[in-house]
């Protein structure tokens, strides 16, 4: 029986990681100095939250999509769903804060204007996204069938 | 359609994407290399804007040690300085997101690649990775949140930013320095040859499906809707940084849409009086003093009457925030500060002072500014704006002005003002 060999790989690449790690160690040790586990959870969350959940489920959803709009023989349309919805989940996504409203009396009290717009706005926008899609589509499909040749009677 | 493929994410034929590639990944990495090494210097000048060395008031990070190695004394032309730095720092910042997030999807197949390390070196870059992809998000989070008022981050934004971009761009730099070449490589070889949609050859050890769904999209329409996205956030956010008529365009943003009330004091405020515990008891003509004072010199007690019958001076000054947004130049009226220092002994050469709010809490309640900083003519202690008094909120009776300044430095409701050597 043999014992499996420790592959090493580039010294290069050690060289340079191990010297990223001093510097990353330099400043993390700063990082840490407070609640170290709060901003280590923080970190190590972010991560996981991102490639465990955030992502899984926006690929599921963008699956669904494809998948649904294929069985109704529409798959090559699928890119009208998802710009737009895509669009609308990720400015809720940068701006919840404000759009769900869980900081509106700090930030009313803070800048002195009200934080009642954020949720109306972000919805007319995501009414412009969608029925702008809705409208090309329309157009395109109007186009396609106006130049198709006369159908076979 | 029966899907009999595999069923884990650690098999390659689990991951579907026709679109992930080795050169979807290259051109997204590429516009991270240049984006965030943007990012990371201007916020680093952002630190050095506040003249952390100064004194200890300035200074959130003061265990900071080597990583203040750059700081210099912050200048105060052009005026517009902090405007330009922090408004492109945290709009930039905010136009990357879907670049991140893409080029995130592009490149997760490899995080449930086994075997999970094939060497040393190896199991190195993947723990290098962690910093990486943690630390990115890290600092994405507490800057977006940040600028939203939402402080539910464990800690002080300043040194949670600070320290946790250095840890960042650590893992970055090694990265960029062992991808870079490849990400070259894989964008040149494509322009060369032909625009083939299809993944061109064999994409050993890259990100592309083995077994790829029928596409919906092509690569190219799938960059230029990350663009599109990357534009709408723009388009959405850069309106609050440049002010004026623009700001209605800011839809979402913290400072956009709107300026609170009319009038000459109708623009962006930071932190409001009744926010900071200010009170007109305080402010009211037979109450407040500013006392102006050197160590071991003389001290002066000034009622707002006095100071207005100062000479007067104007300057036209932005107030720029660390949170990115900022306002036109408005018309301040007020007494030199290097009038002030005179006042107190200092004829000819000002030295530094250290200002003090009648803010009860806060961070900044307390600032210093270097002699340059008050040997400007145009730094004020400003009692009006725009042809009226200043509001409470923006800092009745007296505030600092200082051009290039962050916010925060420019301190409202000023009590005392402690001129010398700090």
């Amino acid at each position: 029986m043999t014992r499996p060999r420790l592959v090493v790989g580039s010294p290069f690449q050690i060289l340079l990681l191990a010297c990223s790690f001093a510097l990353a160690a330099y400043a993390g040790v700063r990082l840490l100095a407070g609640d170290w586990f709060g901003v280590a959870l923080w970190i190590v969350g972010a991560a996981l939250l991102h490639d465990l959940v955030l992502l899984p489920l926006y690929a599921l959803a963008d699956r669904a999509v494809t998948r649904g709009l294929g069985a109704a023989g529409h798959r090559d349309r699928t890119m009208y769903v998802r710009v737009p919805a895509a669009l609308s989940g990720l400015l809720l996504l940068v701006w919840f804060p404000l759009i769900s409203g869980t900081v509106a009396g700090h930030y009313r009290s803070a800048t002195g204007q009200s934080p009642d717009g954020f949720a109306a706005r972000w919805l007319l926008i995501t009414a412009v996204l969608f029925g702008g899609s809705a409208l090309l589509l329309a157009l395109r499909v109007r186009r396609a069938t106006k130049r198709r040749p006369p159908a076979v009677h | 359609m029966r899907d009999d493929g595999p069923r884990l994410p650690t098999s390659p034929g689990f991951w579907r994407s026709p679109l992930r590639g080795t050169w979807f990944t290259s051109v997204l990495g590429l516009v991270l290399l240049v984006g965030v090494t943007v990012l990371f210097v201007t916020g680093l000048v952002s630190y050095a804007a506040y003249n952390p060395d100064l004194a200890p008031v300035n200074d959130q990070t003061p265990d900071k040690g080597l990583l203040g190695f750059y700081l210099f004394s912050w200048p105060t032309n052009p005026p517009w300085l902090y405007r330009l730095t922090q408004g492109l720092h945290v709009t930039l910042g905010i136009t990357l997101i879907p670049v991140l997030l893409a080029k995130l999807w592009s490149v997760v197949p490899k995080l449930f690649a086994l075997p999970p390390a094939r060497s040393l070196a190896h199991a190195l870059e993947r723990i290098s990775l962690l910093l990486l992809v943690g630390g990115g998000l890290f600092e994405f989070t507490t800057g977006v949140l940040n600028i939203q008022l939402d402080y539910v981050f464990p800690g002080s934004f300043y040194p949670l930013h600070f320290y946790g971009a250095w840890v960042f761009f650590a893992a970055f730099l090694a990265h960029a320095a062992l991808k870079t070449p490849k990400a070259l490589r894989a964008v040149r070889e494509r322009r060369r040859g032909e625009d083939g949609q299809a993944s061109p050859g064999p994409d050993e050890g890259g990100p592309a499906s083995p077994r790829p769904d029928a596409p919906t999209v092509d690569r190219r329409g799938a960059l230029w809707f990350v663009g599109g996205a990357s534009l709408l956030l723009f388009l959405t956010t850069a309106g609050q940084s440049i002010g004026g008529a623009l700001r209605r365009t800011a839809l979402l943003a913290p400072h956009g849409w709107a300026d609170p009330g009319g009038g000459p004091n109708g623009f962006q405020i930071n932190k409001t009086a009744a926010y900071a515990g200010v009170g007109t008891k305080q402010t009211a003509a037979e109450t407040w003093r500013l006392v102006v004072t050197a160590p071991g010199g003389r001290t002066v007690r000034l009622t707002r009457a006095e100071l207005l019958r100062l000479p007067q001076h104007s300057a036209a000054l932005p107030i720029a925030c660390v949170e990115g947004w900022s306002t036109a130049d408005q018309w301040w009226r007020g007494v030199r500060l290097r009038d002030l220092a005179a006042l107190v002994g200092y004829d000819g050469d000002p030295p530094d002072v250290l200002v003090e709010s009648l803010q009860l809490h806060g961070a900044f309640r307390r600032a210093a500014l270097r002699a340059d900083q008050v040997a400007d003519p145009r730094s004020l202690l400003a009692l009006r704006v725009n042809g009226e008094d200043l509001s409470p909120d923006h800092g009745y009776p007296a505030r600092v002005i200082v051009p290039a300044a962050p916010g925060v430095l420019n301190t409202k409701w000023v009590a005392r003002m402690t001129f010398g050597e700090l």
